[in-house]
């Protein structure tokens, strides 16, 4: 009887420790500066057992730490091992390969000490403002010119904080007092993670979280090795391309089920860039993951038990691993992509499960004018800085239309139109779905976004580009079209290139076109009614409607039956 | 006004609770809701109640009404034909909405659709800048084509929103002119008028919402007010609005949006005023029911305001997936988690309840309506909670065999444990959920657990409150009488307020106190206009707030000012103020950085002393228990006897240890193991941990 009532208690005290990371990630997201730790929710929390094992992990808006994170505290606890560790301690570390994958995520790790002995640690993860360096632009050839690096080391010791590191941060980045206030809030979130916990411990009254985290572990590990092993068992193989920055990119995959494990192996896939979009080997393997389980395993929550079921592989210096001193502030350029590909592997493996391809890289709008990014003018204009998330369209789901406008795989949330034009001179005189950019297909591709955009001020700005979709579409399933390519141009016509910086000449309009989600299935199978609609809405032109889908509308929407009839046999 | 009798209505989506409050006590009566003519079961309850307690319709002095009309119509998509007017660019706001996915890991997760649909949504040559300018005129002529053209179609409301009409209302109101000319009959709704509040799509959603239930709202008011005449109450009718403050027809008119989810609002000013009669600083007010659960934070007797909310979620309760509505209310997270949640294991052998609900049909298994999923109830009714006899007044006999079945197939069987474990294992994560969710609500609103009391009402809730208590270290928790009708009580004890809600940017370095006195000079004649309306002759309360933050942060906290003329070195104070807040709240400041006020609220309310009520008579120690029932008890996992005492035999001054169970008509109170109970003058069951003392008295 007694043994039943745990099993119950186990559960209880597993959901108190998701909840627990949880308020732990909600005090991160609270007190953070970068928009994109704040608004974008780009941030990671979670509580680790004694040799670096994550029990629980909160769910936030990007996928890019769910393993990555995971796997930096056993490189913490290898630089300093726990028998060194005191109350008050605290450490961190900025580096892309042994942290998240660029220098402008901070991970800090607090052991925490209950009753005098060491029971857990607690680790997060935020994207900071600023990190010197070029900035958030792939136009650095090395990490050295993206900014300042941190190894792991003490950012406080028996509860006094480590000032000259601050100073050191201060000193090398642009916003210093934004970027110190970040570091500020990952401790302290850590520390009311540290308090939660405490509060279950006396209240389930455990001196450690040993049987705890055993229970977890095993529960976690016996569903997704029981998940997998229901897929069929074998190995697939699928390419994409993607434009890339000096030259085209592919990406190559080969996914093996068996034996309860999920291996994706990227051979195959291009070299190094030498421009800041390359990926190193624990993003690669956290967006691969997140694919992954997505289809797998999406309820199982993240912890050590889950991690070892999907293994990641790729040869040195590829795309997909490229080793330190390569620049990597846009890994997401590639990182985003790896969903898409395991797709296409699973596709083969698993049919009518996965969605056409999307987007998947995302559309932010990162502009900026003043001294250093844009020439001068004769008379004063002001300095500012805007890093804007926006979206193309998603893929088609077998059943359902892709989303328009809307991010996969990464979970940002986008910046008000109003907030943007509230802190910056810009004014942006558009922002609507882009008609027929969705991928035809039984199920449409989700439509992109227009946005057109001009400084109220007369002089010029910048924009920092980091587009994917402009050269190579995404590609629907089945028979769906591809979603349209991504456009960059100024209203006088003139062409932009889709990755590095770039100057918007004073009274100039920069029109960015988003590209559309591929379709699924035969698009003629569309239900006539469905392209109807679309027609009625304005998401597809009657035009297309007539040539792709062969339905025939008239200008009161409704579908000219005979006309279709002849051209949908 | 104090002298008559008040009466109390709320609609909710299966019954609409009448309470009249009058010399004599307090009668409450019940009767199915009639959702094509709500008015309908409104005037028969009152009529009924006025019957039964002998009262003329004559001497009733003031009618309180609350209603989820609106929130129906939002979440059944049954509002009026609506149409958007917007700045050139901007139609498709309303739908990118926030590009977000809301459900991380789920490839087949839908985004909701906008009230408006695509073609309903126009746009006119405008634009207004981020700081007032006008970079674009409006566009008369085309604004005026636009409207002869919806002049030929049925529609019935448009909603207009051009961006940064928050800063500029200058278009949006000629706009609003041109229209009300060209389109008589039609309801127009402004953006600035409804939410004067920067963020594009939380402000047209807002307004879309309140355009869309505007003609509904309008004429079922002007139905109930013409059928109350005619049956002889000419005393004023005030709605319950979502902020737990009253206003009037006219107002409701004018801004329906904001009487969406008044009555869960009720239930939070019962319990404010369950906090005030006992003195309890910081309280929780829990109210749990058939399919959700609902938890608010009462600190200093105040429930928190908060300005934004969403109606309609579609998925699970999950964040984003409603449609946002920037309008004062009351702070409260609403958990998936009743006595109908359906419980389920999954593939790591958890227990899972809710969100889903066997709801009244065909109900939990124990109902023996044919329902067969194992729910709450049912998990409740195995443990001996529950009197089977007694059950909703004995309306429903419960079948604790069927409860069993549904228990042991369902939980037990698959986690290979005994039934009455597995039912202590539903009861167990259920509670769970209610406490992490408190938790983690008080963490985004700057509040935590500590010292707090909880006040439980509604057919569940007292039920779980003391496990709930021990989860969340409360020491103190409070049952009312009539937690059944526990809103429409609530809506008794609600003052005739207004809330004002501007958006001016201000940095604290550059403090203009002139601008900050004229922006509360509005807000307060705005706010007077309104609550002059309900209350001519009555004190005010002012209540100001400043929405601040460190610069460069994304979310603001919410930082109370002091009523009174700013002066040029106020700055310092504000900062002061927001340090003390943000310590409050994440225990440390941020050194050397500058603070900016986004949002500025001004709350307007009558000082209406709460009815207070009548002290019961003390009981003449002769408590005796009516029965004996077996209790499951999950710590030990051995069952306990317990006894069972009927609230009707418990006058004040009544004690009983734990375990036992204190039953009546609505609801059930477990006092468990850790918990004494005592009934106290006002007739209220408190139930003390062991060892502990009550928090205020």
């Amino acid at each position: 009887m007694g043994t039943n009532m745990d099993q119950i208690r186990y559960q209880v005290m597993w959901e108190r420790l998701l909840a627990v990371v949880e308020e732990q990630a909600q005090t991160l997201v609270r007190t953070a500066f970068s928009t994109s730790s704040r608004e974008a929710g780009d941030i990671s929390a979670g509580v680790f057992d004694l040799k670096g094992k994550m029990l629980a992990q909160a769910v936030t808006g990007t996928p890019g730490h769910i393993n990555s994170m995971a796997r930096a505290v056993v490189h913490f606890l290898n630089a300093f091992p726990t028998e060194g560790m005191r109350d008050g301690d605290v450490y961190i570390t900025n580096d892309p390969w042994k942290g998240t994958g660029h220098l402008h995520d901070f991970t800090v790790v607090t052991p925490t000490f209950h009753k005098g002995r060491m029971v857990a640690l607690f680790a997060c993860t935020s994207h900071v403002v600023d990190i010197g360096g070029v900035g958030m632009s792939p136009d650095g050839r090395q990490v050295y010119h993206e900014g300042l690096f941190v190894p792991i080391m003490p950012l406080a010791t028996a509860g006094e904080m480590n000032q000259w590191l601050l100073n050191l941060v201060r000193a090398n980045v642009r916003e210093p007092v934004q970027v110190e206030g970040d570091i500020y809030a990952l401790a302290a979130c850590n520390e009311t993670g540290a308090r939660r916990l405490f509060a279950m411990m006396e209240e389930y009254d455990l001196d450690n979280l040993d049987a705890l985290g055993d229970h977890i572990i095993e529960q976690s590990q016996t569903a997704i090795t029981a998940a997998i092993n229901e897929l069929p068992q074998g190995s697939w193989d699928h390419a994409m391309r993607i434009d890339g920055f000096e030259e085209p990119i592919d990406l190559v995959a080969r996914l093996t089920i068996s034996n309860g494990i999920i291996h994706v192996d990227y051979t195959g896939s291009s070299g190094t860039s030498d421009f800041g979009i390359n990926c190193p080997m624990c993003y690669t393997e956290a967006y691969t993951a997140f694919g992954v389980k997505c289809l797998v395993a999406p309820d199982i929550p993240n912890n050590a038990g889950t991690l070892d079921a999907i293994t990641v592989s790729a040869p040195d210096n590829t795309i997909v691993n490229a080793p330190h001193p390569c620049a990597v502030v846009a890994r997401s350029t590639i990182g985003h992509m790896l969903p898409d590909v395991i797709f296409g592997c699973l596709h083969q493996a698993l049919p009518d499960s996965v969605p056409a391809e999307g987007t998947s890289n995302l559309w932010n709008i990162k502009l900026g004018a003043g001294h250093g990014i844009t020439e001068r003018t004769e008379h004063e204009t002001t300095p500012f800085m805007l890093m804007a998330f926006h979206s193309g369209g998603a893929g088609a789901r077998p059943k359902l239309d892709g989303l328009s406008a809307t991010p996969y795989p990464s979970g940002v949330r986008n910046v008000p139109v109003e907030i943007s034009e509230a802190i910056t001179p810009i004014v942006i005189w558009r922002k609507e779905l882009r008609k027929d950019s969705g991928g035809t297909g039984a199920q449409r591709g989700g439509l992109g976004q227009t946005m057109e955009i001009t400084s109220r001020e007369d002089a010029p700005f910048g924009i920092f580009a980091s587009f994917e979709r402009v050269l190579f579409p995404p590609r629907g399933r089945d028979g769906g079209g591809s979603g349209a390519t991504g456009e960059l141009r100024l209203g006088s016509g003139h062409e932009l290139r889709n990755k590095g910086f770039q100057t918007i000449p004073a009274r100039e309009r920069l029109i960015i076109e988003m590209p559309g989600g591929g379709g699924y299935g035969e698009p003629k199978a569309r239900d006539a009614e469905a392209v109807a609609t679309d027609v009625r809405l304005g998401l597809v032109s009657a035009e297309a409607a007539a040539r792709d889908y062969g339905v025939v509308v008239d200008e009161d929407g409704q579908i000219k039956g005979e006309a279709t009839a002849k051209r949908r046999s | 006004m104090n002298a008559g009798a008040r009466l109390a209505v709320d609609i909710g989506g299966t019954f609409t609770d009448v309470v009249l409050e009058h010399d004599g006590g307090q009668e409450c009566f019940k009767l199915l809701t009639t959702p094509d003519t709500p008015e309908s079961a409104v005037l028969e309850g009152i009529e009924t109640i006025l019957q039964r307690s002998g009262v003329e319709a004559k001497d009733v002095a003031l009618v309180i009404h609350g209603t989820t009309l609106a929130t129906n119509a939002l979440i059944e998509r049954k509002g009026a034909h609506t149409a958007l007017i917007t700045t050139d660019g901007f139609r498709d706001s309303i739908e990118i909405a926030y590009e977000h996915r809301f459900e991380q890991y789920d490839l087949y997760m839908e985004r909701p659709q906008p009230l408006i649909a695509r073609d309903w949504r126009f746009s006119v040559p405008e634009r207004i800048a981020a700081d007032g300018s006008v970079l674009l005129d409006l566009d008369e002529a085309a604004l005026r084509a636009l409207a002869e053209k919806l002049g030929k179609t049925d529609i019935e409301a448009v909603a207009v929103c051009f961006l940064h009409s928050y800063v500029n209302p200058e278009h949006e109101r000629r706009a609003g002119e041109i229209l009300a000319e060209a389109l008589p009959g039609v309801s127009i709704t402004l953006s600035a008028e409804v939410c004067p509040e920067i963020r594009e799509y939380d402000r047209m959603s807002t307004a879309c919402a309140n355009a869309y239930v505007q003609p509904m709202i309008a004429g079922y008011l002007n139905r109930l007010q013409g059928g109350l005449l005619l049956g002889g109450i000419t005393c004023p009718l005030l709605l319950m609005m979502s902020s737990g403050g009253v206003t009037t027809v006219d107002t409701a008119v004018r801004l329906p949006i904001r009487l969406v989810e008044s009555g869960p609002a009720g239930g939070a000013i019962l319990a404010r005023e369950i906090a005030k009669e006992n003195d309890l600083r910081k309280a929780l007010s829990f109210d749990m029911g058939g399919t959700t659960a609902k938890i608010t934070l009462i600190d200093d007797f105040q429930p928190q305001i908060g300005r934004s909310f969403e109606v309609a979620r579609m998925s699970r309760f999950l964040k984003g997936s409603g449609l946002p509505l920037r309008i004062p209310a009351i702070e409260m997270v609403e958990i998936g988690a009743g006595g109908g949640s359906i419980a389920a294991v999954d593939s790591m052998r958890r227990i899972h309840v809710g969100p889903e609900s066997a709801g009244s049909v065909p109900g939990p298994a124990c109902y023996g309506n044919g329902g067969t999923a194992a729910t709450v109830t049912d998990a409740d009714t195995v443990l001996g909670r529950i009197d089977p006899s007694r059950f909703a007044g004995g309306q429903v006999t419960l079948q604790p065999d069927l409860a069993a079945v549904a228990v042991k197939g369902d939980i037990g069987d698959a986690l290979e444990v005994e039934t009455n474990i597995a039912a202590a294992g539903v009861s167990e994560i259920v509670d769970e959920h209610m406490a992490n969710a408190a938790r983690v609500h008080a963490i985004e609103n700057g509040k935590n657990m500590i010292d707090r009391s909880l006040v439980a009402f509604g057919g569940a809730a007292p039920l779980h409150a003391a496990r709930l208590a021990d989860k969340l270290g409360i020491n103190t928790v409070i049952v009312p009488q009539g937690a059944g009708v526990g809103s429409a009580i609530g809506f008794l004890r609600a003052q005739i307020s207004y809330e004002v809600v501007r958006t001016r940017y201000m940095d604290l370095r550059e403090f203009d106190a002139g601008m900050v006195n004229d922006i509360f000079a509005a807000m307060r004649a705005e706010a007077e206009a309104v609550v002059g309306l309900g209350a001519p002759d009555e004190a005010l309360v002012e209540t100001r707030g400043a929405f601040m933050r460190y610069r460069g942060q994304g979310h603001e906290i919410m930082v109370p000012l002091p009523v009174k003329d700013f002066g040029p070195d106020d700055g310092e104070a504000l900062a002061g103020w927001f340090a003390e807040a943000y310590e409050t709240l994440f225990s440390r400041t941020i050194p050397n950085l500058g603070v900016e006020v986004l949002t500025w609220t001004l709350s307007l309310a009558t000082e209406r002393p709460g009815v207070s009520t009548e002290p019961q008579p003390p009981g003449d120690g002769s408590l005796k228990p009516v029965a004996q029932r077996r209790l499951f008890d999950p710590d030990s996992g051995a069952w306990v006897e317990a006894d069972v005492y009927a609230r009707g035999d418990m006058g004040a001054g009544a004690a009983v240890p734990g375990p036992a169970m204190i039953v009546e008509d609505e609801t059930t109170t477990l006092v468990t193991n850790g918990f004494g109970a005592t009934v106290n003058a006002l007739g209220q069951i408190v139930m003390t941990r062991a060892g502990t003392s009550t928090g205020g008295e």
